[in-house]
């Protein structure tokens, strides 16, 4: 028994150590964030200026004329994370819905047992052969084809337009999310009780509508928890963003029209890998850190939505 | 309408005379409902045909490139592609982290979830240890490496890493990045363990108990070599993230593309040291890094995709042993990806 009691402690210290960790996590990210907050205020998450003038001000240890050395103003990079998350996410939601319908309801047999490896093979691609594809294949496509010299020349005053733009990353990080969305939503639609479908067959209602009605209605809160955990991929997707997203702090204007989607972003995961060499420069690692304190909340938020989200689940019997 | 009908009676057992077609047409449908129909399927076929395009697409551009000289040579900097030597080393490096990584996230998943399943009081810290573990999954790739760096160069970890002559720690090593891989990888194996400790049959921790079998034991003996198949899955879930992943490595390890021991202890020297993975490779390679050598890029891009690929394909048969034997199987790929997304 006194064995029995020390494995129980053991492995109990053990989980306790994963609470300990967040905690490190949060005091520590938070500890050298707070200068740059404290500095900027709340004028931290407002516009003004280039950020990539900034930060190259605080590497060069050269402020900017008027402002202290860790005069910093956000907004590009948060606009980025919320253009390229939202538009991928939106498109990421139509296209996994109808997949997911497709993949229950429609799809014969041997549709399904293709599509089934297929979407597997969709969420394991690394980001980087991704990030690869879409630098090397995507971005020069767009350059060449899909973007005019006019319209170049029309924003060429602010920004040059690449190929590497919001267009390319929001298309590419939909197909990375796509995946577990369509698992998700495909897992609720099959638990949807039979009897309920066939009961709105019965009434004479068509395939379609009762899907419509009946099966994605059920589903819902399974769609909705889809959608948090899938936007908490897209807001921490680094390494694929930094490569295609033009990976310049601007903040691209939609009242621009079509031009918009070829306008360069940096959402803020990728703005840490690529400031990453500069962690040794104390007041931009300060600042650097207090990007990865705003990701950090907003995983924390969206782990609590998700958790929120999951709870009618139990109620259908799905495992979550 | 009343002509069709048959006589009362000519029926003989009811429902054998309807022949009901397999499918509903939709040419009954209006027309909005065809819409959605057709778009169902154009989204079925985009997606296979994406996930094709993909793989054709590195597998002509992977095998152009690839010779077999890159798997033995170094990298070496050269701003020439055909000098600028092979991924010897990374694929070392990776090799390294994955082995790493799941070293110490294995042991350490099984066991929390062991406890988490098995034990799990008082109740209040074990929602507290679950709902951590889920944040942990949810916590972006960047932070946690960012994190790890603040952590690892800390004075009295110097250790793992290398000092500078002024005494400042590094913190850059493979040291600290398989840590902090196996922070990544252990929701992944903790929630694979807790879904395979959850269908075990409460007769066999019953039975072990009749035998007087305390709980520790009844872990050790019965449980977990029962579950060996779902911690397996977990386990492979686990490398294929380590192996994918990019930010940690970049900001962990990879500032040099040859691995450079510390020191000259064989084994532990390289561990202190920096390097590289195929991940760090191909982006440090790709336009967006300092390499731009793209053929290499590909190069390696294909074997990190092979790599991943052949995880992802251990995974199905894993996952698809165990549902074998709960007897249903239909999606059962998409089932284990909504499992372990959750998790992440």
């Amino acid at each position: 028994m006194r064995t029995d009691q020390r494995a129980e402690r053991a492995l109990g210290a053990l989980a306790v150590i994963v609470l300990l960790l967040i905690a490190a996590m949060a005091v520590t990210v938070f500890g050298k964030a707070w200068p740059s907050f404290s500095h900027n205020g709340l004028s931290w998450f407002g516009s003004g200026g280039d950020v990539d003038t900034q930060l190259r001000a605080m590497e060069q240890a050269s402020p900017l004329a008027g402002h202290s050395l860790y005069y910093f103003r956000a907004w590009p990079l948060l606009w980025g994370t919320l253009v390229t998350t939202v538009l991928a996410v939106v498109i990421a939601l139509v296209v996994s819905i109808l997949a997911a319908v497709f993949l229950t309801e429609f799809a014969p047999a041997t549709m399904r047992r293709t599509l089934d490896p297929v979407i597997r093979l969709l969420a394991a691609v690394p980001s980087v052969i991704y990030g690869l594809i879409g630098i090397l294949a995507i971005a020069p496509y767009i350059n060449d084809h899909l973007i005019s010299n006019a319209r170049k020349a029309s924003v060429g005053y602010v920004v040059q337009l690449n190929g590497a733009d919001v267009a390319t990353a929001t298309v590419i990080l939909a197909v990375m999310i796509t995946p577990i969305m369509v698992a998700l939503i495909a897992a609720a639609l099959a638990t949807v009780p039979r009897s309920w479908r066939e009961g709105s067959a019965a009434l004479g209602v068509n395939r379609w509508r009762t899907i419509i009605r009946v099966s994605l209605r059920t589903a819902r809160p399974a769609i909705v928890a889809a959608t948090v955990l899938a936007t908490a991929r897209a807001l921490g997707e680094a390494i694929m963003l930094s490569m295609v997203s033009g990976g310049r702090g601007f903040a691209a204007n939609p009242l621009d029209g079509i031009t918009f989607l070829f306008e360069p972003v940096r959402p803020l995961a990728a703005t840490i890998v690529q400031n990453a060499e500069g962690l040794t420069i104390p007041v931009l690692a300060h600042t650097i850190y207090a990007v990865a304190a705003v990701l950090l909340v907003s995983a924390a938020m969206l782990s609590l939505a998700g958790w929120a989200a999951k709870q009618p689940l139990k109620r259908y019997g799905i495992r979550a | 309408m009343a002509t069709s009908q048959p006589p009362v009676g000519t029926l003989a057992p009811a429902g054998l005379a309807v022949v009901r077609p397999r499918r509903q047409s939709t040419a009954s449908w209006p027309l909005i409902d065809r819409v959605g129909y057709w778009l169902c399927w154009a989204t079925g076929i985009a997606l296979c045909a994406i996930a094709l395009g993909i793989v054709l697409f590195m597998l002509i551009k992977g095998i152009s490139y690839l010779q077999p000289s890159l798997f033995v040579h170094s990298p070496s900097p050269s701003v020439r592609q055909s000098e600028a030597g092979g991924f010897f080393d990374p694929i070392l490096g990776t090799f390294i982290l994955t082995a790493l990584g799941i070293a110490i996230a294995a042991p350490a998943g099984v066991a929390i979830a062991a406890w988490l399943s098995e034990y799990a009081r008082p109740r209040a810290l074990a929602r507290a240890v679950e709902s951590a573990i889920e944040m942990i999954g949810g916590v972006p790739s960047v932070v946690l490496a960012i994190f790890g760096l603040l952590v690892f160069s800390q004075g009295f970890l110097g250790f793992l890493s290398q000092r500078a002559a002024n005494g400042a720690v590094y913190g850059r090593s493979f040291f600290g990045a398989g840590v902090i891989m196996a922070v990544l990888a252990l929701p992944l194996i903790v929630g694979a363990t807790r879904e395979g400790l959850a269908q075990v049959p409460d007769h066999m921790r019953e039975a072990a108990y009749a035998l007087g079998k305390t709980r520790a034991s009844c872990i050790r003996h019965v449980l977990l070599p029962a579950i060996r198949p779902s911690i397996a899955s977990g386990v492979v879930l686990g490398m294929g993230r380590i192996v994918g992943d990019t930010a940690i490595v970049t900001i962990l390890v990879g500032v040099t593309l040859q691995n450079e021991a510390v020191g000259n202890v064989p084994v532990i020297g390289t561990l202190r040291g920096t390097g590289s993975t195929l991940t760090s490779y191909v982006y440090t390679n790709s336009p967006a890094g300092e390499g731009n050598a793209p053929q290499k890029a590909y190069a390696a891009a294909f074997v990190l995709l092979m790599i991943v690929l052949l995880l992802n394909a251990l995974v199905t048969r894993l996952t698809g042993a165990n549902e074998r034997t709960g007897g249903r199987r239909r999606l059962a790929g998409l089932r284990a990806l909504a499992r372990s997304a959750w998790t992440r």
